[in-house]
């Protein structure tokens, strides 16, 4: 202590420099580490993924382990790759469309529509849906989800069977892809609405007001003044929940009963077109060394993919969302 | 009909007794009465022609409701209103269809879950095995192994990522400036990890001990990696947010009585957030203990009691309601019974630790004054 009150007296008031603590570099360097390691560990999937399905990726897929593989002949990983990638995307674009105006309906009804004092409720039960365990969601769509939509099947096929998605022959056992897409479609619900929800929140409130006192109805309030402010922000948070949709695992691979083809129809059993990580977690446990790097080559496929999409999705909701001002706090203020 | 447009309705005024101001509206009570009114027409009729179906008659009457109430409002309100009763009616039924499914969920998982539930199911190890006296396969119900294993996966994962993800969001709201490029990337990175699939971090756990360990890499600390990657993002998310809302006046209060930059955070900052990181925390926990697939891949699954996190198999709940469901014993009826018994305890586990969070927030929460 006595030295900092005669300092002033020797040093130029113009050279205040903080004393530097040992605490407080060694707390500096470990949150400075922690955050780079968010980097390392995303690194470490790529490379790692990458170690583990080179060998698959560049084998000669008519010898060995690989040939036959799934009981079909492949001439390349990209062969085998393909129809799964399709897949991967055909299922969550069917959970896509289905969800996505569910999620956007339950959005406006939490901000716009419900009386202000339960909304936060409503919002807390919507949340709940996506903390149900999705192996939780699996064994549902098997048991109840799967019967219940065998007469609408059967229904879209007789009247509607010329389009290809509901070409026959109409699955007995509900094990369909319209039933994986139902699923699916509850599954990403939550991330929708809550991304949806938050931005439709966020329109300024004179925007509202205003078109309400020039005589809208709440409708045409929502048309006018909160469906144009949040538009990037809905397109950002579908992209989210198609992403969501890519990566998930357990109910599709409940519920489908798949094969390794390019298909769209929805109402089959056995030519339902497989997703990547249904697929992944069906063979893994009896899968070769040589197979798993397959699997796994796959895997890193939809890492990329799911990267991609979330990449997009970040950049859309960063670039030119409502909340860029507000969410990038101070930068360029 | 007539005297209610507006142009006769203004001419007439002269020599009818003024309008009131509800006129050209709907009775108030409009929409229930409709809604009830559908709901019996529907139900009648499929009684009448049988085959009356809960889900059928749910939507048949949401359509009729919506068309119904769709043209009454046009004809004495409107287009305009007619449109903004029929979304109104769109809007709700968004919701219901969104609840629907949750309570189907938790109704199939409690009344088939419950059958399998007793003391013995959670404190014996359950499996099968063959009794060489009478020739009989024995399956005993019991998930002891699981639970154990699911304790023991995610504790460590909530170990190692709950000081990884608290520091991360200290570095980007404490010490990073704005403009920081690593801030900024890592801010994005961060946005990008909460949605790797949850099936790729299995993978990536698996690749990683299998270059290291060998072929036979299946472990419970494996699984618990793969956790990692899914955790540390949701930790780093709750943890910013709350570090958001302290308020700046009190880390300038501290730096203004010259403490140290790192008490300031430890013993201000995060003590002030403290309720709020814990509340993220559980909830990261109740996130990922109902993963399915990375456990699956990356610690695989057995019906023996495993409790060392390091060598072997390790079986947990999610994995054991997947395994027992999809690859059944002998015994298929009790393999499901398994199944359900460890998805009701799953959904029970998650609901104890949501509630945890909620009574954390409310508890800890710093008093207002």
């Amino acid at each position: 202590m006595a030295d900092v009150t005669t300092a002033p007296a020797q040093k130029p008031a113009s050279h205040i420099v903080g004393k530097r603590r040992a605490g407080d570099s060694v707390f500096l360097g470990l949150s400075t580490t922690a955050a780079v390691s968010i980097m390392l560990i995303l690194a470490g999937v790529a490379i790692f993924l990458i170690l583990k399905g080179l060998p698959a990726i560049t084998a000669n897929w008519s010898e060995g382990d690989l040939a036959g593989y799934q009981n079909k002949n492949w001439t390349s990983f990209w062969d085998y790759v393909s129809p799964l990638l399709w897949g991967s995307i055909w299922a969550a674009l069917i959970a896509m469309v289905l969800g996505t105006p569910v999620a956007i309906g339950i959005a406006l009804f939490i901000s716009h529509y419900a009386p202000r004092r339960i909304a936060g409720f409503l919002g807390y039960i919507i949340d709940l849906l996506a903390a149900v365990p999705s192996i939780v969601f699996g064994l549902w769509g098997i048991i109840v989800m799967r019967p219940l939509l065998i007469p609408l099947a059967g229904f879209l096929n007789e009247y509607l069977g010329w389009i290809p998605l509901f070409q026959g022959p109409v699955s007995s056992t509900g094990s369909t892809m319209l039933a994986g897409g139902v699923v699916l479609a509850v599954m990403i619900l939550p991330i929708v609405t809550s991304i949806t929800r938050e931005i439709f929140l966020q329109t300024p409130r004179l925007h509202e007001e205003a078109a309400l006192a020039l005589g809208a109805t709440r409708w045409e309030m929502v048309r006018l003044a909160v469906l144009p402010y949040a538009r990037s922000g809905m397109v950002s948070a579908t992209l989210l929940g198609l992403g969501r949709a890519l990566g998930e695992t357990m109910a599709i691979a409940l519920i489908i009963s798949p094969s390794l083809i390019f298909s769209v129809a929805l109402l089959t059993d056995g030519y339902n077109s497989q997703t990547i990580a249904a697929n992944i977690a069906l063979n893994f446990p009896i899968a070769t060394d040589l197979q798993r790097s397959a699997l796994i080559g796959t895997g890193l496929m939809l890492f990329v993919v799911s990267l991609a999409v979330n990449m997009l999705a970040r950049y859309i909701i960063g670039a030119t969302g409502p909340g860029a001002k507000g969410r990038k706090r101070g930068k360029r203020s | 009909m007539t005297e209610l447009s507006p142009p006769a309705a203004a001419a007439s005024t002269a020599s009818t007794p003024p309008l009131s101001l509800t006129s050209g509206q709907l009775p108030r009570f409009i929409e229930p009465i409709v809604l009830v009114a559908s709901l019996v027409v529907i139900a009648t009729l499929q009684l009448v022609l049988g085959g009356f179906n809960v889900a059928t008659w749910l939507v048949f009457s949401a359509i009729v409701y919506l068309v119904a109430i769709g043209v009454f409002s046009a004809i004495v309100e409107g287009r305009r209103k007619s449109t903004d009763r029929v979304i109104r009616g769109l809007v709700t039924a968004a919701f219901i269809l969104a609840v629907a499914p949750l309570i189907s969920t938790l109704w199939t998982v409690f009344s088939k879950g419950m059958g399998v539930m007793s003391w013995d199911f959670l404190t014996k190890v359950g499996g099968t095995a063959f009794d060489p006296n009478t020739l009989e396969v024995v399956s005993t119900p019991g998930a002891l192994q699981a639970v154990v294993g699911t304790l023991i996966i995610t504790g460590i994962a909530a170990l190692i990522s709950v000081p990884i993800g608290i520091l991360a969001a200290v570095y980007l709201v404490e010490y990073a400036q704005p403009n920081n490029p690593l801030r900024r990337a890592i801010t994005f990175l961060v946005d990008v990890m909460t949605g790797i699939p949850s099936i790729v971090a299995g993978l990536f756990a698996f690749s990683l001990f299998a270059l290291i360990v060998g072929p036979k890499a299946f472990s419970g600390f494996s699984a618990s990696i793969a956790l990692c990657v899914l955790m540390i993002p949701i930790v780093i998310r709750s943890t910013e947010e709350m570090l958001r809302l302290v308020p700046n006046d009190l880390r300038e209060a501290a730096f203004a009585l010259g403490v140290p930059r790192s008490a300031t955070i430890i013993k201000v900052v995060l003590r002030t957030a403290a309720s709020g990181i814990i509340t993220g925390v559980v909830l990261a926990v109740a996130r990922v203990i109902g993963e399915t697939a990375p456990i699956f891949i990356a610690a695989s699954f057995t019906d023996n009691f495993n409790a060392d996190p390091f060598s072997g198999p390790m079986q947990t709940l999610p994995v054991m309601a997947y395994t027992a469901y999809s690859f059944p014993g002998q015994d298929i009826d009790a393999s499901q019974a398994q199944a359900w018994g460890a998805a009701l305890l799953l959904v029970i586990l998650v609901v104890i630790f949501n509630l945890i969070a909620r009574i954390v927030a409310m508890v800890f929460a710093p008093k207002a004054r």
